[in-house]
């Protein structure tokens, strides 16, 4: 069977996999991805395709920066803008409670240089006036957007490949060992591929490849469960987030909204993401309160996938604490959509130059050993 | 009835699901049926409305007293089972099916599930089938039985299949002004499959019987054709074909059936968890059952056209048959010998409807070659030069190229786009269309309002508060 050396060997080809692999290559080293199924297909392919700072953790909000950076130059790096359009982002609140929560929020990220405005209640229903009656108030921030998720990994992985970088789908890492100084990487069909580091980018899997470098992280595998309505004319330009998350919804330009909220669980070994039906009914229920309009459409489809959650459901991302030459970018919690790309570049530079110079210092995989 | 006997869900109530609840109830036991149609007899019987008088031979030509017998059957069951009309099953998930009906969203709990959900029209696009005034054969036939009305003035029906001239017979025996009958098949194509043919014996006979009584009433009726486009500005105009040696005819028409043949409606099968492998003559992906409809043992069973077209004669064997094995499985005696009998009738069905398809073949290379700017995906306007260039993304497979061109991504979801995507994606890779898979089977099966959906859910928050 083939066998293959390259500088850098990447398990798991979704977003933040594929976005190394492009940004690896643009640095002028040599790279391979491994990816069991489709490029770009698990959660970076399923997710709601939100991209946005507003309302996001703190730790999160440098890397958030540089993402946003990327986004817009896709169409650049990419050739192709995957429908990333910056529309806005109102986070709603429908308390009182709620609404201090995403003032003081406001005020916080205001120092990331998140800029948010925040709106009264009757200033809402002025701007937005398909907003139900249980909307209090909200934060609303201009430079957020969505792009369609089913593009932007494919896409980078396309980029990824004409760029040089060797693509491998469809052919799981089977075994990943350390090697010298380096790393083996052996596949389901029996490819062998050589590197002197590695990035462990495998999602919700993730916490498995970890383990077997003696840095266990628990990992909750979810299942967020999407929805996606029939066309009708487009009224809602900016994402919409309800604090306590149980409700987020979109409408793209060409009519349908895709809105979410509950999630199930997911079993990590069937590999791809079950619909629960019943789970998406009381989302139904949800979202009519909130965007009481949509009562009047039709589902015409469910869809669910895979996402890996932490314990504190923030990412994975630094130079292994046992492992020299191992790179961890997993975990991303739902986040990893948006944070992606930068993602992708942080492991890049964590691999060639063991150091990057993004603030990662909430993304630690030593966070989680036992006190 | 005893807490031992299961709790049998049929979906559909067509001739298959209809001959099913006969054959449980008269093992005792009870069955729920649930049918999308606001009256029993499924697509081919389809009744009219309470209160349309054309008589049934009218409506169903010589089938007319198989159709009755059907409606019969279960008009005479409905005291002893749970029948519920207008009702869409939309969901299958652990054991229990996710209904739509008039009120609301409902659970059903089923033991055990007998799926006889029927077929629908099989599309293969063509330039300006999207133009109003094109029908499909179904939808004529919709037209006439429950509308009492023609789709146009006057009409040309275009296709293969033996639909096409029982349609066609039906329309002008109702009065209807048919212009031409375009037959993509020829007859000449029959020839060495005839043997198979004389298996059919007076189905057979039936569809030559149509043909002659069309050409006897002046009717047109052309073989080996190929559709060019259907013509007009804002409505159908006229139809364009070329016949056997390649000369190019238009006919004037308002309306225009087409059809090549039916497909089977499969999602609820896939969301039950049957297994599914591609069949190479129906060119669709299949749940596969053994010859008495067992999916899963004890559990899921099949019947009628559902699980591959075999005709309405066959539904009615199969739905017996299955609703035997399903007997059989939890331990309820039935009789073998009539079991046999069923067996031996559906063998040789099958062997005509085998002989039928070679002679009668779905003309599937057409979607192939398509031009570019032909729609295939009328809900998301995507053509075919689309799902060819992947839009520069090269899929691999169906459920890439929707990803990333659209396609099947709207209300049928990919119902009626999907096989002809299939072909031309498989024909622009230069692979065989099992090779580009399958559009995955999701929830709803059709669209579900969320209305009701959000109902269903309140309900049950505030039931739960309140235990």
């Amino acid at each position: 069977m083939s066998e293959s050396r390259t500088d850098v060997v990447i398990v798991g080809g979704g977003l933040v996999g594929c976005a190394a692999a492009l940004h690896l290559r643009s640095r002028g080293a040599s790279v391979a991805v491994v990816e069991k199924n489709q490029l770009g297909a698990a959660a970076s392919g399923v997710n709601f395709g939100g991209v946005r700072r507003n309302g996001r953790k703190l730790a999160e909000l440098p890397i958030a920066a540089r993402a946003l950076a990327i986004w817009k130059r896709l169409p650049e790096l990419v050739g192709s803008d995957c429908e990333y359009e910056i529309t806005g982002n109102i986070k709603v609140a429908r308390t009182d409670e709620h609404m201090d929560q995403i003032a003081a929020h406001a005020e916080a990220q205001a120092e990331y240089g998140v800029e948010v405005e925040m709106l009264g209640r009757n200033t809402l229903r002025d701007r937005y006036p398909w907003l139900g009656e249980s909307a209090l108030g909200a934060a609303y921030c201009a430079t957020d957007g969505q792009a369609n998720p089913r593009l932007v990994g494919p896409a980078f992985a396309r980029a990824a490949r004409a760029a040089g970088a060797m693509m491998v789908e469809h052919d799981g890492a089977q075994r990943v060992e350390r090697d010298g100084s380096g790393f083996v990487v052996e596949t389901e069909s029996g490819r062998t591929l050589r590197g002197d580091t590695l990035i462990n980018s495998s999602g919700a899997w993730g916490g498995r490849l970890a383990a077997q470098f003696g840095e266990p992280v628990e990992i909750w595998p979810m299942e967020p469960q999407m929805i996606v309505t029939e066309p009708a004319p487009y009224f809602m330009v900016p994402v919409l987030a309800v604090v306590g998350g149980d409700v987020y919804a979109r409408q793209i330009p060409r009519g349908n909204v895709i809105f979410g909220g509950r999630s199930g669980t997911a079993d990590l070994d069937v590999g791809f993401g079950k619909v629960h039906a019943e789970e998406s009914l009381t989302t139904l229920a949800r979202t009519i309160e909130i965007i009481p309009r949509i009562a009047d459409l039709a589902v015409i489809r469910f869809w669910s996938g895979v996402e890996g959650c932490t314990e504190d459901h923030l990412p994975v991302l630094c130079p292994s604490r046992t492992t020299p030459g191992l790179v961890h970018a997993f975990g991303f919690s739902g986040h990893g959509f948006c944070l992606g790309p930068a993602s992708g570049a942080v492991a890049a530079e964590l691999a060639l130059d063991g150091r990057s110079e993004t603030p990662i210092e909430g993304f630690d995989i030593g966070r989680f050993d036992s006190p | 009835m005893n807490d031992d006997t299961p709790r049998v869900l049929i979906v559909g109530a067509g001739p298959a699901g209809t001959r099913a609840a006969e054959a449980l109830v008269a093992h005792g036991v009870a069955p729920i049926v649930v049918d999308e149609g606001a009256r029993s007899g499924g697509q081919i019987y389809r009744r009219p409305p309470a209160g349309f008088t054309r008589p049934a031979a009218a409506l169903y030509g010589f089938e007319a007293r198989k159709a009755q017998a059907v409606h019969a059957t279960l008009d005479g069951l409905r005291e002893r089972i749970d029948y519920r009309p207008n009702t869409l099953i939309w969901n299958i998930e652990g054991g229990v099916a996710q209904a739509l009906g008039p009120d609301g969203i409902e659970r059903i709990r089923f033991d055990a599930l007998i799926l006889a959900t029927g077929a629908m029209d099989r599309v293969i696009p063509f330039p300006g089938w999207t133009l109003p005034g094109v029908f499909t054969m179904g939808g004529s036939q919709v037209a006439l039985k429950a509308q009492g009305c023609a789709i146009g003035d006057p009409v040309v029906f275009m296709g293969t299949g033996p639909l096409l001239y029982l349609v066609a017979y039906q329309y002008v025996h109702a009065g209807a002004r048919v212009a031409a009958v375009l037959d993509t098949s020829h007859l000449s194509q029959a020839i060495p499959v005839f043997p198979g043919l004389l298996w059919g014996g007076r189905t057979f006979a039936k569809g030559l019987w149509y043909m002659t009584w069309l050409r006897a009433a002046g009717i047109p009726v052309r073989g080996g054709i190929t559709p060019v486009a259907a013509e007009g500005q804002s409505a159908l105009e006229a139809v364009r074909y070329r016949d056997r040696r390649g000369r190019e005819h238009r006919i004037a028409c308002t309306g225009l059936g087409i059809g090549y043949s039916v497909k089977s409606e499969v999602q609820l099968a896939e969301l039950a968890g049957c297994e599914m492998a591609f069949d190479p003559l129906a060119q669709q992906w299949l749940p596969q059952a053994d010859v008495d409809g067992r999916a899963i043992e004890g559990s899921v069973y099949l019947a009628g056209d559902g699980a591959g077209v075999a005709g309405a004669d066959a539904a009615e064997v199969r739905g017996r048959l299955a609703a035997l094995a399903l007997l059989a499985d939890k331990d309820i005696a039935t009789d073998r010998a009539s079991q046999a009998r069923l067996r031996a009738k559906l063998r040789r069905i099958m062997r005509f409807r085998n002989a039928l398809e070679r002679a009668l073949p779905v003309p599937f290379h057409l979607a192939r070659t398509l031009p570019d700017e032909t729609v295939i995906c009328r809900c998301e306007a995507i053509t075919a030069g689309d799902i060819r260039e992947g839009r520069a993304l090269a899929p691999a497979e169906m459920n890439r190229a929707k990803a990333f061109t659209r396609v099947g991504m709207g209300r049928c979801q990919g119902r009626v786009c999907g096989p002809a995507a299939a072909q031309i994606l498989a024909a622009a890779r230069g692979c065989a269309v099992e090779d580009v898979g399958r559009l995955r089977g999701q929830a709803p099966v059709k669209p579900l309002s969320i209305r009701a959906g959000a109902e269903a859910a309140v309900e049950d928050r505030s039931r739960a508060a309140s235990i």
